[in-house]
């Protein structure tokens, strides 16, 4: 699998570079700027980029928009933003064309090897990472849903973890439960949110946070 | 008000169709210069009994001198004298405070008042004296005050003629068409066959001179505004004293704020992730030292490392989110708080017309604001929506926040509201706000600020 890697901060980049090396994955470029990154995308066609959303020469939201330009550029190409805060508004702009392959990230979530280099996989085979924390202000906002007052605390956890863009074998090892009784608890969600139930793990994902986000 | 459309001669030009509508502005005109006149002679009073009370006190000195009594001092002269003053001034206050709001309203030119706040009560003020010199001292240094007094002679000195020169006009215009009509006759020696003009030529002089004085009124009555704009309104000296006054207390509340908000920080940062990283070296140190003897240990010390790392720089995020939120800087003040409504768990809807960027404090100041604002709404409003309302124009960036909930928010109470007040009083900002009982609330603010770069942002959508 290759990646195309753009993060400012040298430090950064040389870690996540070897990380990624770590668990097999080809870096094709490490670049630390917006522009760079449209040339290496274009390029070396990676599997996957992942962008840091503070980029130079502006260091706002660059790496964001290089993101959605590259994606604009290449329709369906892998992009999974890491950044120092997450914001609601930027998880639906990425979302924004419906197609998965859409990770958003905090860059805490590095530290946790084995479960960063998942989300990078899960987004290069086109399904999504939403970082819990987005996960958790969705739930937050709509705290005031009837219906979603209605889950189970355990049906809720489901929820979450479903709205992260997690498969339902994940799902089952995090809580340590059966995949049948996963299977149960996701049904039961969706009929009660009034959703369409789908087989395919990323429509679901987009199912769930497009109703959270509504 | 800005005059116009309640200017008698500009709805005269106006709408000059309806060709009889100046006598209907001449006549309310003469009725609002009579009221101003009324004003004059009431303002007579206080002015007569001041030089009266100054004529009796100057005389008691003198008498007071010349039996080589004590110097004067307050208690000497006697409490009487000071109270009829005070009360004089106060009411001269009162009269020349009608007249800047009538001639605001009447002639088209508003006038601000220009008296000095009183200032507090001293530590050491015990009894009713010390309080009458205190407030005699205020109105005695006040410019202003003299300036009232100065208005007052002016006015019954001539400053009455424009304003009630038309009526008089009138009247004598009236009775010159009055007497020929009605076939009165004037007694001999009486003085009005001396004034009257009498004969073929008093029928049409009268009525000249009624449309005259008609005609004549609203411009008149304008000229009175102008005169009485120019003597009560707040000298350039006093103007700038208030502005002084005002910037040095909002600098001073400006400065206590930052003061907080950096010790807030301090110890945010002491507690909270400077703790942590203390924590974090320790917890490594002896996870190096188990390594060899005990791995599993080691593993969990490592394990619980990474955790202490994390939950550092959740603390770091939140701590610079309340600093200057990042997506403030990324995106400018439409995006923040669209982020914001995004948050709240009160459903939001946006609208906003900024076409440019505000100056970077007041877009932070504006931010927290309605931060703060939707805060409240979630926590005591009761509400089911909210709507925020972004826009600029002729120099202010305008911001409504407004929900359906239950209303009876003070700015009082402790709500914040007070805070949010001066700390936008550092910008020259305002905050309105309406809440009755059972609702709904409605915030609006205004910071004056110019908008950067032509580059329009404008959207609508819900949240």
């Amino acid at each position: 699998m290759r990646v195309v890697l753009a993060e400012d901060l040298f430090l950064l980049r040389d870690g996540l570079t070897r990380l990624l090396q770590a668990h097999g994955l080809e870096v094709a470029a490490a670049v630390d700027n917006g522009p760079d990154l449209l040339a290496a995308v274009a390029t070396s066609r990676p599997d996957v980029a992942i962008v840091d959303v503070r980029l130079p020469p502006t260091f706002t939201d660059e790496g964001l928009r290089a993101a959605l330009a590259a994606r604009r550029e290449l329709p369906g190409l892998p992009v999974l933003v890491l950044s120092q805060y997450v914001e609601q508004l930027y998880a639906r702009e990425l979302l924004a064309d419906g197609t998965g392959g859409i990770g958003y990230l905090l860059k805490d979530r590095v530290l946790n090897g084995a479960e960063f280099i998942d989300a990078v996989r899960r987004v290069a085979a086109g399904g999504t990472a939403m970082d819990p924390e987005v996960v958790a202000r969705l739930l937050t906002r709509n705290s005031g849903d009837g219906a979603l007052a209605a889950l189970s605390p355990r049906e809720r956890e489901v929820l979450g973890l479903m709205a992260e863009g997690r498969s339902n074998a994940a799902i089952a090892q995090q809580l340590v439960i059966t995949e049948r009784a996963v299977a149960k608890h996701t049904a039961s969600i969706f009929l009660r949110l009034g959703l369409q139930q789908s087989d395919d793990d990323n429509r679901r994902v987009l199912a769930v946070l497009a109703h959270l986000g509504r | 008000m800005s005059g116009g459309a309640m200017t008698p001669g500009t709805r005269v030009r106006r709408r000059p169709s309806r060709s009889w509508s100046w006598i209907g502005a001449g006549i309310v005109a003469i009725a609002r210069g009579l009221v101003f006149f009324a004003l004059m002679l009431a303002g007579a009073g206080p002015l007569l009994t001041l030089l009266l009370v100054l004529v009796l006190v100057v005389g008691a000195l003198r008498s007071f001198s010349a039996h080589r009594l004590q110097g004067p001092s307050l208690t000497r002269i006697g409490m009487l004298p000071l109270l009829v003053i005070a009360s004089s001034v106060l009411a001269t206050r009162w009269l020349t405070g009608l007249t800047r709001r009538l001639a605001g309203r009447w002639c088209g030119t508003p006038v601000a008042a220009p008296y000095r706040p009183i200032p507090a009560a001293g530590a050491d003020e015990l009894d009713l004296s010390q309080r009458l010199e205190r407030r005699l001292r205020w109105l005695a240094t006040d410019p202003a005050t003299w300036r009232d007094l100065l208005w007052l002679a002016v006015d019954a000195c001539g400053g009455w003629i424009l304003a009630a020169a038309p009526a008089g006009v009138i009247a004598y215009g009236l009775a010159c068409v009055a007497v020929p009509a009605t076939r009165f006759t004037i007694a001999p020696g009486s003085p009005l066959g001396s004034i009257l003009v009498q004969g073929p030529a008093a029928i049409p002089l009268g009525i000249a001179l009624v449309a005259a004085g008609l005609w004549s009124a609203p411009r008149l009555l304008r000229a009175y505004g102008w005169l009485v704009a120019l003597m009560l309104a707040p000298a350039r000296r006093a103007t700038l004293t208030s502005q002084v006054r005002h910037l040095a207390q909002t600098r001073s509340e400006s400065i206590d704020t930052g003061a907080a908000q950096m010790r807030r920080i301090e110890r945010d940062l002491h507690d909270g992730a400077q703790a942590r990283l203390v924590a974090m070296g320790m917890t490594l140190d002896a996870a190096g030292q188990l390594i060899d003897d005990n791995p599993a240990a080691a593993r969990a010390l490592l394990s619980e490392a990474r955790e202490s790392s994390a939950r550092a720089l959740a603390e770091l995020r939140d701590l610079v989110r309340g600093i200057h939120p990042p997506v403030l800087a990324d995106r400018g003040l439409t995006d923040a708080i669209r982020a914001l409504a995004l948050d709240s768990p009160v459903r939001a809807q946006l609208t906003a017309e900024l076409p440019g960027r505000a100056p970077a404090p007041v877009e932070s100041a504006a931010y927290f604001a309605v931060s703060e604002l939707l805060a409240n709404v979630s926590k005591h409003a009761d509400a089911g929506q909210v709507w925020i309302d972004i826009r600029h124009g002729a120099g202010m960036l305008r911001i409504s926040v407004s929900d359906d909930g239950r209303g009876g928010a003070d700015t009082g109470r402790g709500s914040g509201l007070a805070g949010l007040e001066r700390r936008l009083a550092a910008f020259d900002g305002v905050l309105a706000l309406s809440s009755p009982p059972g609702g709904p609330t409605v915030v609006n603010m205004e910071i004056p600020c110019a908008l950067s770069s032509p580059k329009t942002s404008s959207c609508s959508e819900t949240a």
